[in-house]
């Protein structure tokens, strides 16, 4: 022990580990009244690290080659010591760690996390956001499969709405072949194991030195800070580690549990994690019946699907669909509620943010169907209702009552 | 670390110009990596013609063959289906294909050489899926009696007549591509090379 002790001192003088273990943990004080919905960060983590694990472990089998990519990962499923486990848990994990990101923001809008001092959290968080989005769009292109083959062809067709004569050099550049090819997948291969998991990695960092800076939110959106002890301890906090390291475990565990049950009995979750198309080779020749994104971008789809085109061109929904993620960077500023808490807002917030949920939800329904009909008209209505909560902000927010906060977070 | 002595207008002078210098080196440095990923000189290369023979191909049939990784069809239209094609003027978004998506010698109506074989490369103008052959007359998923034949693009739901033309109204902008293509015989086509250059 005495030995142990002597080594942290020697380290400590070279490298700042206790200094940082205080600063993030045993001495980062977070509000006391967490409740169940700030679980989603610790296990966004946890996903995170789950993902780059896995996908080392996929990296050794798989081999990014269009003629032998969707045999390769036939072969870790079959023929590799607890292949099927580590692809299911890479592969169906994408899923659940983009449920865990969705029901994270939706957390930070109901609590106004967003709000003076964390804007740059949010940002961050965004950019996180579109990062992950990024990871599992070239990530789905590596099995090879129909899905995809096409999904990217659609995809990346996007760039080349791109009006003034830019849009077909910009896709070219991006496959690198005139269609998607054996070039596209290996630089989607080296994007997905390498450039954007730093990047990720770098955006997490910032996103927590960012959160530590200013200190964590909570569901009464008390500044914690303002009240504090003797010591200039925050009356309401309590230091992370071991009070929130052990309650967060808690919630690993029981999502954990969840996330066992999908694996084992449904990692494809009826066509909703893995899609049926997905298990036949890639055939540039034929498009499958019916192509949609996976679930995670199905609100965005379906947004893109429900604008029209202009001037004979589909830039204008492609347009709308960068929109609809570009919205959300402006949250902070598009909100000008003097409360931060859902629980002290008045009735207009709270039924907008419903609407905003349903949208979100239908859209994301509406973009795994076929387009046409009244589909197409339900988009457009949902489309409407997605881009009012963001538009319509900054003025229901100023004109929506609200109730006194309180000094002290409360024990709701 | 004293300001005495220091020349802050030179200090500033070198300062500036060793932030243009390396900003301009860092900007030339790019221009490697992005040309990097480019398609690349055997890719570019990929894309020679391709002979077809077309004798086997059926009346009011498609064939399907792969030039440039891409897939093109070749449909046998019938008498019918060439006579249809003018009732449909009227709902195409470009019924005389006056946009330049097919080469000068296989402009107008049917958009072919020779009448009867429509050559069409078989992606959507839209996104780029590959839209579905519904021959089938009066599909009454496709518009009922009005329906003269043609492809439908299931991601999207564009369509379009047996000439590769879209009609108005889809979220496609354009007809089909009609690749350059030429014929040797009068039953073996080279898809890739234009009518008439040797």
């Amino acid at each position: 022990m005495k030995m142990l002790t002597a080594l942290l001192g020697w380290v400590d003088d070279r490298f700042p580990l206790t200094k940082m273990w205080k600063e993030h943990l045993s001495e980062y004080y977070a509000p006391k009244n967490f409740n169940f919905w700030y679980f989603f960060g610790s296990i966004a983590l946890m996903m995170l690290v789950m993902q780059i694990v896995t996908g080392i472990f996929l990296t050794m089998n798989y081999k990014p080659d269009a003629e032998l990519a969707f045999a390769s990962v036939e072969y870790i499923m079959r023929d590799v010591e607890w292949g099927w486990l580590i692809r299911y848990l890479h592969s169906t994990g994408a899923s659940a760690f983009f449920i865990v990101v969705y029901l994270h923001m939706f957390r930070g809008l109901m609590y106004g996390s967003y709000q003076k001092p964390r804007e740059l959290i949010w940002i961050f968080g965004m950019l996180i956001y579109l990062a992950l989005m990024a990871e599992a769009f070239m990530g789905y292109l590596l099995p090879w499969g129909q899905m995809s083959y096409w999904g990217a062809q659609v995809i990346i067709s996007l760039f080349g709405t791109i009006p003034f004569g830019i849009g077909e050099p910009v896709s070219e550049w991006i496959r690198g072949d005139f269609v998607i090819a054996d070039a596209t997948l290996n630089r989607f291969f080296a994007f997905h194991v390498i450039a954007v998991p730093l990047i990720l990695l770098m955006l997490v960092v910032a996103h927590i030195i960012a959160l530590h800076e200013v200190g964590s939110n909570n569901p009464d959106g008390v500044d914690i800070k303002k009240n504090k002890d003797a010591n200039g301890i925050p009356l309401d906090g309590i230091p992370f580690h071991p009070y929130y390291s052990v309650k967060d475990i808690v919630g690993i565990i029981v999502f954990l549990i969840f996330f066992a049950v999908v694996i084992f009995f449904i990692p494809d979750l009826w066509g909703w994690f893995l899609e049926k198309d997905n298990f036949i080779p890639a055939d540039p020749l034929k498009t499958p019946e019916h192509i949609v994104p996976l679930w995670y971008f199905t609100p965005f789809y379906a947004i893109l699907r429900a604008v029209p085109p202009l001037l004979s061109s589909q830039f204008p929904g492609v347009l709308a669909m960068a929109m609809a993620i570009v919205v959300l960077f402006l949250v902070p500023w598009l909100d000008r509620s003097p409360v931060r808490s859902i629980r002290y807002r008045g009735a207009i917030y709270k039924i907008a943010l419903a609407i905003f949920v349903v949208s979100f939800l239908v859209l994301g329904w509406l973009g795994t169907q076929p387009a046409g009909g009244i589909y197409l008209t339900l988009s457009r209505i949902f489309s409407v209702t997605y881009f009012g909560f963001f538009i319509l902000m900054p003025w229901y927010t100023m004109i929506d009552k609200t109730k006194p906060v309180p000094e002290r977070v409360t024990d709701k | 670390m004293s300001k005495e002595g220091v020349d802050l207008g030179r200090r500033r002078f070198l300062t500036a110009t060793t932030t243009v210098v390396g900003g301009a080196g860092v900007a030339v440095a790019c221009v490697p990596f992005i040309s990097y990923m480019m398609p690349s000189a055997r890719a570019r290369a990929a894309g020679a013609p391709v002979e077809v023979d077309i004798s086997k191909l059926e009346q009011g049939k498609k064939m399907t063959i792969e030039w440039r990784k891409k897939p093109v069809w070749i449909i046998r239209r019938t008498e019918k289906n060439l006579s249809d094609l003018a009732t449909l003027d009227a709902g195409m978004a470009d019924p005389d294909s006056t946009a330049p998506q097919q080469p000068a010698y296989t402009k107008g109506r049917e958009r072919a050489i020779k009448p009867e074989y429509m050559v069409v490369v078989g992606l959507c103008t839209h996104l780029g899926c590959s839209p579905t052959f519904r021959p089938d007359l009066g599909a009454p998923d496709l518009g009922g009696a009005d329906w003269k034949g043609g492809f439908f693009c299931p991601c999207h739901g564009s369509r379009f007549d047996l000439s590769g033309r879209v009609y108005a109204g889809a979220p496609a902008p354009t007809n089909l591509v009609v690749p350059p293509h030429k014929y040797v015989t009068d039953t073996v086509i080279i898809i890739g090379e234009d009518q008439g250059v040797a």
